[in-house]
């Protein structure tokens, strides 16, 4: 009688590294260099990429199934949402100014995500890392279209959604999330993962998640928050990934920490300021508010930051300088950032508006040191203003950060009622930013900020009207004209809250929904 | 007696985003298409990439073929990614439970010795060629243009690597760890695998990435796939190695599959211009020769003196197939 | 100590897992909202497979918490039968 030997089961690890690291080969018929030619150019040295740890190892087959699963439950949820006119579940048609921001500043750069975390996953000579950068960007792509088809169904009924690729491209506030995507796709691999990896998907993340879906939550939005939802186990993956990406390239060399370093100091910044949207939405556009920008950054960045950088110490990783003056800065960007949106209301793809009593008093009792001090008369003056029917909107366009390209709205640090300008010279042509923070990052590479195409000095220069505008004509109207350019329908995507077609349609729908006559 | 399920009727004011209207009217569009059409940005970057600065982030340069409109590369099964994952769930459900089957009860003990070598020789070193068309799709998926051609080359990529596990877990199954050290050093020292493991480095070195597909995706495929998910399967199955048959189910199904969404591209692109289909056939006819060398010691080993045959009957059809994709060949 | 956390949806699969979080992590502490849980720990936090599965009645793969995890904190450490997070510092 033969004795059959049981197979030793293998472990995941051991069984995952077959499954992965075992695929790949050291060539020989073509140089190494060739077949990797990203590998060395950023100064990164990498001396052994077994030494990777694989976060989370999924197979293919795994990745399918409990994917697969995630994508039935989150589809269910949106086909009952639009069989139900779910979208009349929401607080206020108010709420749907803080999505739509969201579709045409986030979602398409789920997609240049996708692309990037493709290129990285080309790119790294070691197969852990590539095959987590190629699941990264499947999820991306998943992330990109989830977000596209949750939020489709508003776009059938709601204005400011219609066109999100082509206003992402050209919108004037629309560039501070792209320039900060067009600046990662267009850094090599290792920044690619610092940046984005790291920075955005770890330490930032939950700065931008959270405050999007738990607000999706808070107003009845069932569909984005479902979305959210489903996304989540991704972004655990990615963050995996991205702390995974920083400590094996400061255990690799120590020469890599000041290149990290910089990459960090240069990142958490960029990333600091595109959040300032995310500020001014918690505490400006929620009619259901979640918590305050300043809770939101005490929470996730000082605290769970926090324990990251204490982590990180021990390979010599600090806290970015900038980020100092962040505590001083978390009682001012989100009022600084609203103040500006409803300045130049009529050249947003969203309403905006004034709080309310009620709102201002959260507002007053969430920032006790500076929002009576500083916004509230302004914004009260405003609001009375609105209502005589004298809504201010400016006429004149703002001054652009050259790294940011967010308006030259905020204020030096200890003087809030100090805009902060600081300016640097390159190839004989100055240049101005919003901050130490965006003023180090463009001196350190003035040959790339150089390039960037700002949407003010673009409009000023006459790139920014349809084919065959001519602006000489009797009676020209360039902002009439640079809003046709940007698809926008006047007088239906912009302009206040009050007496747009959103408030009017949401209004009539809900009472169709609720009464007999 | 009929059920009239009523819910509150509010019209819309538009059916789907102006990009999807502008190509196909204002009526309510698939989730492929608003999840595919006009998603890349084409018109506007901040900087020129530091890894090519003579181009643009998402540039039409980095290939030679031309299209006036790259949308017009549709997938005909309309993957996008929940449609991709769900079908490949559902296969991978199907392959899983044939192993199951077959870890569970030994049965890869009853094929007969000769057979379960054959196997372990020719398909456990294939998983180091998935391996580089799981690269070589990658690439693509980075820096081709147009989501319509770069979404599916990523799932084609990820599907890739995906058999390149199964193919990992035949070796495991038949033999064990030590198939694939086996398997490794073949790849690597064999003279049977050289001419193979020269075609693909040789392709991850391509620059154009349309070059790439039609190396890849069309034409290793094209041969590959026959040869070993259908004649040698054949064999396989006529020899007492069903069990073998089962574990590369999903191969068969998939190439199947895959092979109609390639030719829809090849067809599109050779139709667009003269310039094109001289382009694309030109790339078949180069890579056609040295795949077909390199298959035959391959074949050889899997087919002994039929291999000659087999070889041409899968030539024959491949270059059926290209003509009648417009190529001339 | 640096806190450690694991966030996840709260819904009829995660019920039992939770349960079996809470009961071989005694210093943990369990945030409740409508939709989500957040489990904090001083230090670390580890999901064990076995009382998962004798929670639930069948074979579970830790692998399955993918589908309902919203979020983590910390360094992770995973195979066949746990789920390890960790501040080493």
């Amino acid at each position: 009688m033969d004795m059959k030997v049981k197979k030793k089961k293998l472990g995941i690890k051991e069984k995952y590294a077959h499954m992965t690291r075992g695929l790949d080969w050291e060539t020989t018929y073509q140089p190494k260099e060739k077949v990797f030619p990203q590998a060395t150019f950023e100064g990164i040295k990498i001396h052994d990429w077994d030494k990777w740890e694989d976060p989370f190892r999924l197979t293919m087959d795994s990745y399918w199934k409990y994917q697969a699963e995630k994508e039935r439950k989150l589809y269910a949820v949106l086909d009952a949402f639009a069989q139900n006119n779910g979208h009349l579940g929401i607080t206020d048609a108010r709420y749907l100014n803080a999505i739509k921001l969201f579709l045409t500043g986030i979602s398409p750069l789920e997609y240049v995500a996708h692309r990037g975390f493709a290129a990285a996953g080309r790119n790294f000579p070691g197969v852990g890392p590539r095959v987590a950068c190629l699941m990264q960007s499947v999820d991306e792509m998943r992330h990109a279209q989830t977000q596209i088809h949750a939020l489709s169904n508003y776009n059938k009924h709601y204005d400011g959604f219609h066109d999100f690729k082509h206003m992402l491209e050209r919108v004037w506030y629309l560039s501070v999330p792209k320039s900060f995507f067009d600046d990662a796709f267009s850094a090599g691999p290792f920044e690619w993962m610092i940046a984005i990896g790291f920075s955005f998907e770890y330490v930032l993340t939950n700065l931008l998640f959270v405050p999007f879906m738990s607000g999706a939550a808070y107003n009845g939005d069932m569909a984005t928050v479902t979305f959210g939802f489903s996304a989540q186990s991704d972004e655990a993956r990615h963050m995996t990934l991205g702390l995974e990406c920083i400590k094996f390239m400061l255990e690799q060399d120590p020469d890599n920490l000041p290149i990290v370093q910089k990459w960090i100091d240069k990142w958490a910044w960029r990333g600091i300021r595109v959040l300032s949207l995310v500020g001014m939405m918690m505490d400006y556009m929620l009619p259901k508010r979640v918590m305050s920008w300043k809770e939101a950054w005490e929470i996730y960045f000082e605290q769970n930051g926090g324990a990251l950088f204490a982590d990180l110490a021990r390979y010599g990783i600090k806290v970015p300088d900038c980020l100092t003056q962040c505590s001083e800065d978390k009682e001012h960007i989100s009022h600084q950032t609203w103040a500006t949106f409803y300045q130049y209301g009529g050249a947003a793809a969203f309403h905006t508006w004034m709080p309310n009593d009620e709102e201002m008093d959260w507002l007053s009792a969430k920032y006790p040191n500076t929002f009576d001090k500083y916004y509230r008369a302004r914004f009260t003056h405003w609001r009375d203003e609105a209502e005589k029917g004298n809504r201010f909107y400016t006429n004149t366009l703002p001054m652009l950060c050259q790294v940011c390209q967010i308006p030259m709205i905020f204020t030096e640090p200890g003087d809030p009622t100090k805009t902060c300008y600081r300016e640097s010279e390159y190839e004989g042509e100055k240049y101005h930013t919003c901050s130490d923070g965006c003023q180090h990052i463009f001196d350190d590479e003035p040959e790339k900020y150089s390039q960037a195409w700002l949407p003010v000095h673009q409009i000023y220069q006459g790139n920014c009207f349809p084919e065959g505008t001519d602006p000489t004509a009797e009676g020209f109207d360039p902002l009439a004209a640079v809003l046709d350019w940007y698809h926008f329908e006047n007088g239906k995507d912009n302009l206040d809250f009050e007496g747009s077609r959103d408030q009017a349609n949401f209004a009539a729908w809900r009472g169709m929904a609720t009464k007999n006559t | 007696m009929e059920i009239d399920l009523r819910t509150v009727a509010i019209k819309p004011i538009r059916h789907t985003f102006d990009h999807i209207a502008r190509r196909f009217g204002d009526k309510p569009a698939s989730r492929y298409q608003e999840g595919t059409y006009d998603i890349q940005q084409t018109d506007i970057f901040h900087y020129r990439p530091m890894w090519e600065p003579e181009l643009q982030l998402f540039d039409k340069r980095r290939t030679k073929v031309e299209m006036k409109d790259w949308y017009a590369l549709k997938d005909p099964r309309q993957f996008y990614y929940g449609a991709w994952t769900i079908a490949r769930a559902r296969q991978q459900d199907a392959a899983e439970s044939c192993f199951d089957m077959i870890e569970d009860r030994d049965l890869a003990e009853l094929i007969p010795a000769e057979v379960k070598q054959t196997a372990l020789d020719i398909l456990v070193p294939m998983r180091h060629v998935e391996w580089g068309g799981n690269m070589g799709n990658s690439y693509i998926a980075a820096y081709g243009y147009g989501t319509a051609i770069t979404q599916p080359c990523l799932y084609h990529g990820m599907d890739h690597l995906a058999v390149a596990q199964y193919l990992t877990r035949i070796g495991l199954v038949l033999e064990g760890p030590e198939a694939l050290d086996v398997a490794k050093d073949a790849w690597m020292n064999a003279p049977l695998w050289q001419p193979l493991r020269q075609h693909v480095e040789n392709v991850l070195v391509v620059q154009d990435w349309f070059e790439i597909f039609v190396a890849q995706n069309l034409v290793l495929e094209g041969f590959s796939y026959p040869l070993i998910y259908d004649y040698l399967d054949g064999e396989f199955s006529a020899n007492g190695g069903t069990a073998i048959s089962m574990m590369t189910r999903f191969m068969a199904e998939w190439s199947a599959e895959t092979a109609k969404w390639v030719d829809a591209q090849i067809k599109v692109a050779a139709a667009e211009s003269a310039e094109n289909k001289t382009l694309i056939s030109d790339w078949v006819k180069q890579y056609r020769a040295p795949i077909f060398n390199a298959l035959q010691p391959i074949a050889q080993r899997a087919f002994g003196d039929k291999a000659e045959s087999v070889l041409a009957e899968v030539t024959d059809q491949f270059n059926a197939r290209c003509t009648k994709l417009g190529l001339t060949v | 100590m640096s806190k450690v956390f694991i966030a996840f949806q709260l819904n009829e699969d995660t019920r039992p897992i939770i349960e079996a979080v809470m009961a071989d992590n005694p210093h943990a502490v369990a945030n409740e909202s409508p939709a989500m849980v957040k489990i904090d720990a001083e230090g670390s936090l580890v999901i064990k497979r076995a009382t998962i599965e004798e929670l639930i009645g069948r074979d579970f793969d830790l692998q399955e918490l993918q589908v309902n995890l919203i979020t983590i904190s910390g360094h992770l450490d995973e195979d066949d039968d746990e789920f390890t997070l960790s501040w080493p510092n």
